[in-house]
Formats: C-alpha cells, structure tokens, sequence
C-alpha cells in the first residue's frame, strides 16, 4: 500500500547521508566512505557505531551505600503532592484498610482490585467496603463509577519520585489505574530503584509502561503546574518496609 | 532551496514575520501574559537542570545519540518497522502531509467511526491532519487542556508546550463560559477550576472513544515500542481506552535503544516543565492482548525531513525533543509570541525548522531566519544542544542567494556600490565630500530619521547618523599637507 512511499523515503535518507559524507556518528562521528544502497552490514555497522559512542554521564546520582534510598523517594514522590505514608510490613494492611476506608466514606463505591494483590494487603478492609474484581474485563463506565483503585507496582524510582507500573500482576491492564479518581499504591522498598538509569534496567520494554510522578497535573495555564486533569486527582502511596516505623510525609 | 513533500498549514495570508511582530509587539495584554508565564518557567528550569550535576554530559550523549540516529536513520527505521509489526502493530509510510492525512482518514472510516480523540501533537498539527479530517466528516477532538482552549477559542496554537501561552486565566474563563458546552455557570478563573471545567467536559468524550490519534515523543527501534510523555492523563486516556489507537510520529523520533531513555527522559521533563519528571509517561509495544487497542498503526512521516537530512549544518535541527526552553529563554519570542512565527513550530526552533521543512521561498520563511537576535540564549539550553544562531546564520545565506537572481535589492545595489567606492580612493574622497556637503545642507538634526526608497528599508527602525562635516582623510591632508600615509595605505586607482 505505502511500499513506494516507503522506498521514497528509504532513498532520500540514503541520498541525503551520502551528500553530507556521513556513515556513522554525526557531524563529530568518523566518516568511513559513503554507504551504498542495501549496504549489506548496515545493521551490524550501525550496532558498532551505537556501542562506541561516548556516555559520560553519571548512571546513578544517588549511592544506594550513602544515601537513604527509600527516604529520597518518599521525599520526591511527595514533592508532586502524592500522599506518602512510611509503613513496616505489618502496619501495611492497617494503613491501607484506614486509607481505603477514608476514601469511600468521601466518594462512596466500589474499590477495584487487580488479578495477584497480595490477600494479606487487604486482610484487614472494613466489612461495608466492597471489592470489584476485573473478571470479566470491567467496562469504562463501571471503572468510571470506582470509589478507587488499589495496586502494587514494578518499580520506583527515587530520584524522581516515581512509580513504574508494567501493568503485570497486582497492578492490572491500564485503563484500571486511569479512569479512577483515586488510585493507591503499594511501594515495596526493595523496589524502589535509586535512579532512572537502574530502572530501566530492570523493565521488560516488551511490557506496556505507564510512569507516575504525582497526580494528574498541567502546567497549561500561565505555566503554573496545578494538580488533577484526567488521570487519578489523588495518589496515595504506602512505602513498605523492614522496620522503619512509620508516618506521613 | 525546495522541500519535496514539506508542506505545513500555511497559516492563512501568512504575513513575512516583521510584519506579524509589528502587531504583536502592539498587543500590550499578549506581552503582559508572555512575559510572565516566560520568566516564571526560566527560573524554574534553571533550578531544575542545576540538580544535575553531569546535566552538560548527559547533553552530549543526547547530541550523540541523535546525531549517530540520523547518520543511520535507514536502519533504524527498518529496525523499527520490523518490531513494531512483530509486535502485532502496522506501519505505514508518509512522504508528505496530505498522504499521512489520508492514511488517517482511512484507517478512521475502517474503525467505522466519524470522530477521533486527539493527544497533544507538533507532527499532527504540521500535517493539518484536524482540518483534512474536518474536510472529510471526521470530527477531532483535542482534549490537552491548552489544545482545548485554542480550539474552543478557534485560535491557532503559540508555544510548542503550551498552545496558549498567550492567553491568561481570565481570557481561558471566556472562552470555556462561551464555547465549552456544559461550563458550570459560577465558572471562576482559578486555575484548578478550569482544569476541573476540562475534566468534566472531555469525561464521556474519553470513555466512548473508538479511535485515538497520538504523536510520540520517542520510538525505540530495538524494541518497537512508542513512548508518550505528558501530564494530564489525557494521552494516557488516548493511548488506552481506544479501540484503535494511530500514532503519528516523525522519522526524526526514533532512538536506538531502550536504555536510551535514561538520557532523554532526564533531559526532556526538566527542560520542558521544569520538573524532576512529568506526572505521566506511557509506553506500549504494538498490542498486548486484554489491555489497550487492539489495533494500533504507526504513521512514519517524513514531510521535507529529508530534505533538512541533507544540509550539513541544518540537518542538526532534527535532534530536537520539542521541550520548548529555547522559546522561554528567547527575548525575540518573549515579545512577539508564536504567532508571528506562521507555523506550528515558533520561536529559535521554529526559525530553523519550519523554512527547512517548507522551503525559503515564500516571504514568510524567507523572513525566519532573521526573527532572532543570534543571542545564543537558545543554544545554551537546547538539552540536545543545537546550535540554532549557526543554523539561522547558515539559513540567512541560503536566503540571500536565493533571492539573487530574482529581482532587485537595494541591499545589494549598495553594497555593490560602496565595494567600488571604497576600492578607489579618489572616488571614496568624493563621496566623503558629497556626504558632507549634503550632510551640511540637508540635516540639522544630526540624525537622519527617514531615508528616502528604495533606502527606506535601513531607517524603518533605526536612524541613521549624519554624514560628519569632515571626513578623517580631508582632515588628515588638511593639517598634514598630504605627505601622510593615509593616502599611500589604499592601492593606486
């Protein structure tokens, strides 16, 4: 259908590359002779050139050794206004059960509750909350009706005061953690990853991703950055772990 | 210079851009509300970068990474293609704009819907795809909060982040009370209440979207997947809730790797909102099954992109992430806006790109090239680091020639004149007395305000000085008799 447009374009690269004398690496970059059209080792010259290119940069701004990891993250993560409770493994389902409750008492329905969330994080819900299952898939409406949603994640970041969800166990297809007005996370420590180099890292890029830094926001009105658009207004994060007692950033 | 398939929205009667700043600069409330939205984003953005302390390596790699792109920006396009279809996506190939529109068109009538919603996009906005769409019967909805004022303010986008920029709370609440149907009736001109007003109106728009259309900030070849940075979730809501999900994306976006994106989603958030991250960034690799569309197509548009690949210093342009802290720091846009620029790209960026996707022919991309002041402020911050006052530079030239053939220039009658003049020191004796003789006569004021056509051009926004009564060489045989070797310095005519 667009086989010619394709061979176009294909060409006028080709053409273009030659006429400023590049093979690889820019303007800066060693020019080893024009390339010829179907050049056989175009992917293995492109793949040698990509491995010798000069990265200077830090991979990690933060020591896992020097810093407190899970601190700087909670830090982060609050400065784009989520809510951030610091809580040991056995406060979890307390914590979660008072935060769930607070937040069906001010917008009453149902919470939703992906495929793999750990029985013992919700062990201690009071009776009048319900539960909403994603089997069978929900529709955009009844998502849409949700006092909230509750999930886990596949990695934070503290540098940035991220949360990667990759849409895997615990935390649900996409449009689970979206239509909601109100989304809850759970941060195991261990999971919080210094910086985004080392996150990366450890995605698998096959994964649908969705990155989350605060809530729903825009900067559309005299630049100002004001909270809640389309996305959750309110993201509440519990951060988990060893014995670090507890509290609300 | 032509641009084979480069066409943009020529912004209707698009006027040469001294002409479009004339009436900007006159606009006191546009510069009232540029400027304070420019300098409260610049201080940020400065505390933001500061953070970082290898922010000028992490730069270089990104101008690397790109460069060693478009050198091999064949096979990474291959590369994508062939991962984005094992993935279960399809691609598609668009020489120019009015081809990418039609495969949209026709990717929207085989969904068997007459509406789409719409991310925020630069690639879409320069194909004019909501207008061809229009044209056709398919309605397109913008649902990022300043993509929604301009259209419900039937306005045109001014800033690449922030469409409009140029408009101030109070101006929003106007719009949305008259335009937006459904505004609650206390509306005030807070901005969390605005956001509020946007958020209801596009609800059920979101909810029963059959297509969505995007952009993409990246797309990773190794990998296939397509990566969208935002804020207000609506990308998120565009990219998910669809049943058919097209991206448009330039051939210019694409990256090698994955792990590329530890570079440029360092550089990008911080340059653009000056923050640490933007709320959301979303990432899908062609289809997963039970999560998102279930049909998704990949537009690859080239649209005179090629044809900047083939310029030596301009192809540096197609480096750019459209963060837009080049237009925030730049004093030329902080006093005229994006309008004047007539074109979807404004500011420094836009002064080198939009004449290299569209060619320097038509008087308003012959004029881009000199809507800067070449006071670097752009360059200094470009988180890819273009050099935009060398590629503006590089332009004038290619202006100027071609331009010469075509008809006549004071400009140049003048400088050919003077070359004669200035090569022959009896003719330049001559000329000096003229100059002040007629200086002597003509001028009391000592500066002359207005000079007459075809010089006129010189004095419309400067004076020029009066001729002095004497010239330094008639002084100079004056009171030296002329045994001086101001005389002997020139060649013998």
């Amino acid at each position: 259908m667009s086989g010619t447009a394709r061979d176009q374009i294909l060409a006028r690269i080709r053409a273009a590359n030659r006429a400023v004398g590049l093979t690889d690496g820019g303007p800066d970059g060693a020019a080893s002779g024009p390339r010829a059209e179907g050049y056989a080792d175009a992917d293995a010259d492109a793949d040698a050139a990509y491995a010798a290119l000069a990265r200077r940069y830090l991979r990690a701004h933060h020591d896992a050794a020097a810093h407190d990891i899970a601190a700087l993250f909670a830090e982060r993560a609050a400065d784009y206004r989520a809510v951030v409770e610091r809580v040991p493994e056995s406060g979890l389902a307390p914590a979660a059960a008072r935060v769930l409750a607070t937040r069906v008492a001010a917008a009453p329905g149902p919470v939703l509750a992906p495929a793999g969330l750990p029985a013992g994080w919700l062990a201690e819900l009071a009776a009048e909350i319900t539960l909403a299952r994603d089997e069978p898939p929900l529709s955009a409406a009844e998502l849409d009706r949700a006092a909230g949603v509750v999930t886990g994640c596949a990695v934070a970041v503290a540098e940035t005061g991220t949360i990667i969800l990759d849409h895997g166990l615990r935390q649900g297809r996409r449009a689970l953690t979206l239509v909601p007005d109100f989304h809850l996370v759970i941060v195991r420590e261990d999971q919080v990853a210094a910086d985004l180099a080392e996150a990366f890292a450890r995605l698998d890029p096959a994964r649908p991703h969705t990155l989350i830094s605060g809530p729903s926001a825009t900067s559309d009105i005299e630049l100002i950055r004001v909270e809640g658009v389309h996305g959750p207004r309110t993201l509440h994060v519990l951060l988990a772990g060893g014995d670090q007692g507890s509290g609300a950033m | 210079m032509t641009a084979p398939g480069g066409s943009m929205p020529t912004y209707l009667g698009m006027p040469s851009f001294p002409a479009a700043a004339r009436t900007a600069v006159a606009d006191s409330q546009l510069r009232a509300n540029l400027t304070h939205a420019t300098r409260t984003i610049r201080a940020k953005r400065a505390g933001a970068v500061a953070e970082l302390s290898d922010w000028e390596e992490l730069r270089q790699a990104a101008k690397a990474i790109k460069d060693h792109t478009l050198a091999h920006l064949d096979t990474y396009l291959l590369r994508l293609e062939a991962n984005v279809t094992r993935a279960g996506g399809h691609v598609h190939w668009a020489v120019g704009a009015d081809e990418a529109n039609a495969i949209v068109a026709g990717l929207v009538r085989a969904a068997g819907a007459n509406g789409i919603v719409k991310v925020k996009s630069m690639a879409t906005q320069e194909t004019g795809l909501n207008e061809a769409l229009a044209a056709d019967g398919i309605g397109a909805l913008e649902t990022d909060l300043a993509e929604l004022i301009v259209q419900l303010g039937h306005d045109r986008p001014s800033h690449i982040l922030v469409p409009a920029i140029h408009r101030n709370r109070a101006e929003i609440r106007e719009i949305f009370r008259r335009r937006m149907p459904g505004a609650p009736a206390g509306l005030t001109d807070e901005p969390a209440a605005l956001a509020a007003a946007a958020r209801a109106h596009l609800r059920q728009a979101f909810l029963s979207a059959q297509v969505g259309v995007s952009g993409a900030n990246f797309a990773i070849a190794e990998t296939g997947s397509l990566v969208v940075v935002e804020s207000e979730g609506n990308g998120r809501m565009c990219v998910t809730l669809p049943r058919t999900l097209i991206s448009v994306v330039g051939i210019e976006k694409i990256l090698p790797s994955w792990r590329d994106l530890e570079v440029f989603l360092a550089l990008l958030p911080r340059s653009s909102t000056a923050e640490r991250m933007n709320p959301y960034t979303s990432t899908w690799t062609g289809v997963t099954p039970g999560d998102g569309p279930e049909d998704f197509h990949l537009v690859l548009l080239d649209n005179g992109r090629t044809s900047a690949l083939a310029d030596r210093t301009g192809r540096q342009a197609l480096r750019c992430i459209r963060c837009s802290a080049c237009l925030n720091v730049c004093p030329v846009y902080e006093r005229v806006g994006g309008h004047a620029y007539g074109s979807p790209y404004p500011g420094p960026i836009g002064a080198i790109i939009s004449p290299q996707l569209r060619g320097v022919t038509s008087p308003a991309d012959a004029s881009l090239p000199y809507a800067s002041t070449l006071c670097g402020a752009c360059y200094e911050v470009c988180p890819v680091a273009i050099n935009i006052p060398e590629a503006l530079v590089h332009l004038r030239a290619k202006v100027v020639d071609a331009k010469r053939e075509k008809n006549f220039s004071p400009e140049r009658a003048v400088f050919s004149l003077s070359g004669r003049v200035l090569r022959s020191p009896r003719l330049l004796a001559a000329a000096q007395r003229a100059a002040a003789a007629s200086g002597r006569l003509v001028f009391r004021s000592g500066r002359i305000r207005r000079l007459p056509p075809p010089l006129a051009g010189w004095t419309e926004t400067r004076d020029a000085p009066v001729p002095p009564p004497e010239s330094f060489r008639a002084w100079w045989s004056r009171t030296r008799g002329g045994s001086g070797p101001p005389e002997r310095a020139g060649p013998r005519s």
